[in-house]
């Protein structure tokens, strides 16, 4: 369902694009076409570019040509000031795309006599939109007309009826005006200006300077209405909408090392999701870095491009650190697969950051980014601008599906489940990295907080740093909790000497078991050899019996023949027994 | 053709050879004098009969009026920086000096044309 069912089809206004990144997503589409749009701000806000910019891409991108004119620099001035962005304004007006036009006005050299009006700057602007056929009309800075030309009541009047002349004109007009105390303008030219109202902003907090963007009012139109991050770079103006990347990336099911195998069993065997945000924090000293290189390692010995953003520490410090626990990150820099950037988060203001970092992204195309550490941007309380800072790199390489990893310097005191910079709702993998103190001795202790997307492991593993790279260890988890380093050793060797006791033990025991065993061997030999001496004695007792018995009774036969008596029953001789 | 007619009637006041009164700078054989208008509206037939009457009345005959009609010639008023109307131009003696308004107010007119440095009232022209 598109649309709602009704018989008035809405319809949003007619719109100018205004071809500056972001800003026609903020404003659904550009500036009002045809009308007026008041642009204001502070000096040094970046009126004056916003409103080139206006001009010079409607004239590239759009084919509208347009009437830059000019109340405070000269021609000359503002060629060569955009030249820096690649304007070439010659060319645009020898192609008849742009006019560019300085208005001279100076108190001092005009004296007033009786009633004027300012039909003169009405022919100048008629004849400029003339000459080229002009879409867009820029007025920088029509204030300076209050300062350069007397009795304002005059000066207010005409500037009214310049606004209607150019709106009936059907030009779409950028009219630049300083920001004043408490109003948007210094000379309440908001009141003339009902369609649209831009207020730019270039504020500095704790010592970095960030730029807003804001659409004051936008009649006829839905618009963002929220404070917009913008950055003048070298490619110009570019507004930065939160939003306008959303939450619609596709998600990789591919999976890649962490360079650490055994971390790689911790999460179900396979290490981190391509295109995922890692997160590891944990106090000073316990190894994020390492960690991290570990893993640029890792992408590099794949063959894929990684970039490193450090924020402390310089590239050559870091590979040297490296180097001792055996990580090598010189030849993949020097192989053209590894690219270090150092930079002070101080050094620009949060935006530039983000713009620098993302040009740097787009030019290398790498696999893997690392941002050592996150924390580092947190100046005073700008919590939220580095949140939404992060937030916006991590949509981009979400995009892009480039795997991010963040270290984050948690503070001993604070809790270990949260971070400085808040994004822990950003992060698909978290590793926390803690000291266990234990015995006078600090060891370092790694587990997964969390990982989206798959069966990851509950255990705590001890983390050493060897000259091998890293190592996970199982950590000893007994009756007194959970021990490491020296303690976890003492209490291994502890358990390996009773072990070693109940062994002695057993055999022990075992070999006392045959002995009695053949104690009762040897007594029922005894016992046998006994009863054979006696069995042996009674059958001899028996057969001498029976002998006896026998010649009995061949006696008592013989005598009976010699008597010739009666015949003899003859005997039954017993057998054996 | 309003404007030749108007360079015309100048030109016939110039034939008068008196040197003119208050001025600071050196005697010149001619002032010359723009008036940028655009178009003959009733500020500007108000401002071209006060300038006349100023200049008969302070430089004897010994200025050049021209009258400039910026809706006929537009660029003219990028090339002299014209954004006011009606606007004096004194092209000579150098410094240029520019006045804006119908030059109701002699007074102001005479300090923008550097004719008088005091600040004392002359005498009234025709006020709009």
């Amino acid at each position: 369902m598109k649309k709602r069912i009704g018989a008035y089809k809405r319809t949003d206004i007619p719109k100018a694009p205004t071809s500056i990144d972001g800003f026609d997503e903020v404003t659904g589409g550009g500036l009002p076409k045809g009308r007026p749009t008041l642009v204001c701000g502070g000096p040094g806000c970046g009126k004056t570019l916003f409103a080139m910019e206006f001009i010079v891409r409607g004239a590239l991108a759009y084919n509208e040509p347009g009437v830059f004119i000019s109340f405070e620099e000269t021609e000359q001035e503002l060629a060569s000031n955009v030249s820096s962005l690649g304007f070439n304004l010659k060319d645009l007006i020898e192609k008849k795309k742009l006019w560019l036009e300085h208005i001279h006005v100076e108190r001092g050299e005009i004296e007033q006599s009786g009633e004027y009006d300012l039909e003169g700057l009405f022919i100048r602007i008629h004849h400029a939109i003339e000459s080229i056929g002009a879409k867009r009309v820029v007025l920088d800075t029509l204030e300076s007309l209050f300062a350069g030309l007397p009795n304002a009541l005059i000066l207010r009047a005409e500037l009214r009826r310049l606004l209607g002349w150019l709106k009936r004109k059907g030009v779409t007009t950028v009219i630049t005006a300083e920001r004043g105390k408490g109003t948007l303008t210094n000379q309440g030219l908001e009141e003339y200006v009902s369609d649209c109202v831009i207020l730019l902003d270039h504020r500095v907090i704790d010592q970095s300077s960030v730029r807003r963007l804001r659409v004051v009012k936008y009649r006829g139109s839905a618009h963002g209405t929220n404070e917009y991050p913008f950055l003048i770079d070298k490619d110009g103006f570019s507004v930065l909408p939160v939003t306008s990347l959303g939450l619609n990336y596709s998600s990789s099911s591919k999976r890649i090392s962490t360079g650490i195998h055994r971390l790689d069993t911790m999460l179900s065997g396979k290490g981190y999701f391509r295109g995922s945000t890692v997160l590891v924090s944990g106090t000073a000293g316990t190894g994020k870095t390492s960690i991290a290189a570990q893993f640029v390692e890792a992408a590099c010995k794949r063959n894929e491009r990684a970039i490193y953003f450090t924020f402390e520490e310089a590239p050559d410090q870091l590979m040297r650190n490296m180097r001792s626990i055996g990580i090598h990150l010189d030849p993949f820099v020097k192989k053209g697969l590894l690219q270090f950037h150092a930079t002070r988060p101080s050094m620009f203001g949060l935006e530039n950051h983000l713009s620098t970092s993302i040009n740097k992204i787009t030019e290398f195309k790498p696999s893997v980014v690392v941002l050592d550490p996150i924390n580092a941007f947190v100046i005073g309380q700008n919590h939220t601008e580095v949140k939404t800072m992060l937030l916006r790199l991590v949509d981009f390489l979400k995009m892009k599906h480039i795997t991010a990893f963040f270290t984050s310097l948690a503070s001993a005191d604070e809790d270990f489940e949260g971070t400085d910079v808040y994004i822990s709702s950003l992060i698909d993998t978290w590793l926390l990295l803690r000291d266990i103190e234990i015995g006078g001795e600090r060891n370092r202790g790694l587990y997964v907080l969390k990982s989206r997307g798959m069966a990851h492991s509950n255990q705590i593993r001890e983390f050493k740093l060897t000259n091998r790279g890293i190592s996970l260890v199982d950590v000893y988890v007994g009756a007194d909790g959970v021990l490491t380093g020296s303690a976890r050793l003492s209490q291994e060797t502890k358990d390996e000497g009773e072990q070693v006791l109940r062994r002695q033990e057993i055999s022990r025991q075992q070999a006392g078991l045959e002995r009695k065993r053949e104690a009762l061997e040897a007594q029922i030999l005894v016992l046998r050899s006994d009863f054979e001496a006696e069995r042996s004695k009674a059958l001899t007792s028996i057969s001498d019996e029976e002998m006896t018995d026998k010649r009995y009774a061949q006696g008592k036969l013989k005598m009976a023949k010699n008597r010739k008596g009666d015949k003899v029953e003859k005997y039954n001789t017993r057998k054996n027994r | 053709m309003r404007k030749t007619r108007v360079k015309l009637s100048v030109k016939t006041k110039r034939t008068s050879a008196k040197p003119p009164l208050h001025t600071s700078q050196p005697p010149l054989d001619k002032w010359a004098l723009r008036l940028y208008i655009a178009g003959w509206t009733p500020r500007s037939v108000i401002a071209f009969e006060n300038l006349k009457l100023i200049c008969e009345g302070e430089l004897n005959g010994k200025y050049h009026i021209e009258v400039i009609d910026l809706l006929r010639n537009p660029r003219l008023a990028r090339a002299n920086q014209i954004l006011a109307v009606p606007t004096l131009v004194r092209r000579l003696p150098l410094p240029i000096r520019n006045i804006i308004g119908d030059l109701s107010d002699a007074q102001r007119v005479l300090v923008g044309l550097d004719l008088i440095q005091s600040a004392t009232p002359k005498r009234n022209t025709k006020a709009s």
